[in-house]
């Protein structure tokens, strides 16, 4: 019995305690962060100092000063400036946009893969992922070639608006650049979930719907798309999620427009130094985007609650 | 059962698709071999990108550096992350999937910008230990969770029939389950690997100044312009990376599957 537990201990704790450390405290650590003061030089407002004399560490918060250390400040400033609202709801926007795109386009591919041959599916499935597995960057730059002034696709696009009489369009450096970049690296996070969902449909559903009268457009509006909403939640939340909080994209692609939150958060990291209202961005971020999946996750199990009776 | 025929207009938007994943890709690799500056037009072939980035001492040390602490990282994590995942799969545990799992639900800059906090907090010096630590904290979970898999997928009685043969609990462990989760294992390692040599915004928040990894140096390049060495250096890691892929579904089959 003991023998039993000790086994138990020593697989399990070490991985625990190691992403407690490294995992659990530092985001702890800063909801800490997100009520204290910034730093003079950056960073925090230190908690203790040391004596010089005797080389003690002395606690500077007592019961009567602690406000002096400890605020709200950070959060209420969130809703201070009307600017910060903004850049969240454009960020809101930005990754709700993207995650739409994602699901036009993943749609029929992912119904295309599950309905075709056992044999080609899982190459089908490997094409997907591919792309996903190269560097994150590399993905990044080759949207900078693409859309970059001098490109073929600036050039030919930039022809045929000559064609009906619109002027130029530069396509670096702006929200769309951002959005499609955004759509690019994030697709396969869309299709994965709605094949593993697709590939399980009882297909003489269709046949009874159609043998009762039923159109493609309400076979499909009817039938296929309830069933498929729980994929099609699962998809969104791993999209979403993710594109609410990049930072690198709109830095790299969106220049002065397309900018995100997530840029916000690292400017406070490395150029404000104001670590205090990033740790309150970050969480709000956290926060948002989790309990907006969370809530999806909710409509989507009642919706196919629904979809049973 | 049902057979019908997918339609073409199905076969023409799924086309466009792959087309859109795969063409941008495509742009990257044929422009490294381009003889212009400008990633604009085809001018004629040469190696000579390649030439420039095996002479770039920067990019080089930031390549070794990558290396170095992929293999830390892929180590540590997947021992840790084999731990975790038979630890899950074995015992009712409520702290530790927790710890797990949220991890990958998160956005990535949470964790990069907490663990900036803390390490600086604890007054380390950033570079290469505080980038590798953090590393390890973020492939855990992939590890644990291909580990698990496996695990589910094995036949129980199998280990119930070498314990009712006499083995201990730790033999059973070591000649029975480790044999039959190494493909998982394995394959979770190259994860780890894969996961660690690419990543961007944990590396950037816990690099400080002092260390490089390639997609640091990556972005910093093409942060100020775009040039035909970036080309021929995302062109190697793509190499690399379906080697490793290829690798890691020979070891594993089934490991890259949607489900």
């Amino acid at each position: 019995m003991f023998k039993k537990n000790l086994g138990k201990w020593l697989i399990s704790w070490p991985p625990t305690v190691y992403l407690l450390i490294f995992f659990a405290v530092p985001a702890l650590i800063m909801v800490g962060a997100s009520l204290r003061f910034p730093g003079d030089y950056g960073g925090l407002l230190p908690l203790s100092h040391v004596d010089e004399a005797t080389g003690r560490t002395i606690i500077d918060v007592t019961r009567d000063n602690w406000r002096d250390f400890f605020t709200l400040e950070n959060y209420t400033r969130l809703g201070s400036d009307a600017v910060y609202l903004q850049l969240f709801v454009k960020s809101f926007g930005y990754a709700a946009l993207t995650t739409l795109i994602c699901l036009v386009m993943a749609y029929p591919l992912a119904w295309l893969i599950a309905r075709s041959d056992q044999k080609i599916r899982d190459l089908l499935v490997l094409l997907v992922i591919l792309p996903f597995w190269s560097n994150f960057l590399v993905r990044v730059y080759a949207w900078m070639i693409i859309l970059g002034p001098n490109s073929a696709f600036t050039k030919a696009i930039n022809l045929l608006l000559g064609l009906v009489g619109i002027a130029p369009q530069t396509f670096m450096f702006s929200p769309f650049a951002v959005i499609v970049c955004l759509v690019y690296v994030h697709l396969p996070f869309m299709v994965l979930p709605l094949y593993a969902n697709l590939e399980k449909h009882d297909l003489s559903l269709l046949d009874a719907a159609q043998d009762l009268g039923a159109n493609a457009w309400q076979r499909f509006w009817r039938v296929t798309w309830p069933l498929s909403l729980p994929g099609v939640y699962a998809g969104a939340a791993l999209v979403f999620i993710p594109a609410l909080g990049i930072f690198a994209v709109p830095d790299l692609l969106g220049g002065t427009d397309g900018i995100m939150i997530g840029n916000l958060i690292k400017q406070q990291f490395l150029e404000s130094r104001d670590w205090p209202f990033g740790s309150v961005l970050s969480i709000v971020l956290t926060v948002s985007a989790i309990g907006l999946a969370g809530l999806a996750a909710l409509i989507g199990r009642a919706s196919t609650r629904g979809g049973d009776e | 059962m049902n057979n019908k025929k997918l339609s073409p207009w199905l076969w023409t938007s799924a086309l466009a698709v792959y087309a859109f994943l795969y063409i941008p890709l495509i742009i990257v690799i044929v422009y490294s071999f381009n003889d212009s500056r400008l990633n604009a037009e085809w001018v004629g072939f040469t190696l000579k990108w390649y030439q420039v980035l095996f002479n770039d001492g920067p990019m080089l040390h930031a390549a070794g550096n990558s290396l170095l602490i992929a293999l830390v990282t892929s180590a540590a994590a997947t021992l840790f992350g084999t731990m975790a995942g038979y630890a899950m799969y074995k015992f009712k545990l409520r702290l530790l999937p927790l710890l797990v799992l949220t991890p990958l639900a998160l956005p990535e800059i949470l964790m990069g910008v907490s663990l900036l906090i803390f390490f600086v907090m604890l007054n380390m010096t950033l570079g290469m230990v505080s980038i590798t630590l953090a590393h390890i904290s973020f492939c855990i979970g992939f590890v644990a969770i291909v580990v698990r898999s496996r695990l589910a997928g094995m036949d129980e009685s199998l280990v119930e029939a070498a314990r009712d043969l006499g083995a201990t609990q730790w033999q059973a462990f070591r000649l029975i389950t480790l044999p039959l989760i190494m493909p998982g294992v394995i394959a979770g390692a190259l994860m780890a690997f894969t996961l660690s040599i690419d990543d961007f915004v944990i590396t950037f928040f816990t690099a400080g100044a002092g260390a490089s990894t390639l997609p640091l140096q990556i972005y910093s390049m093409i942060k100020i312009a775009v040039t035909p060495e970036v080309n021929a250096i995302s062109s190697l890691l793509m190499a690399l990376t379906l080697a490793l892929i290829m690798a890691a579904s020979k070891l594993a089959p089934g490991v890259f599957k949607a489900n």
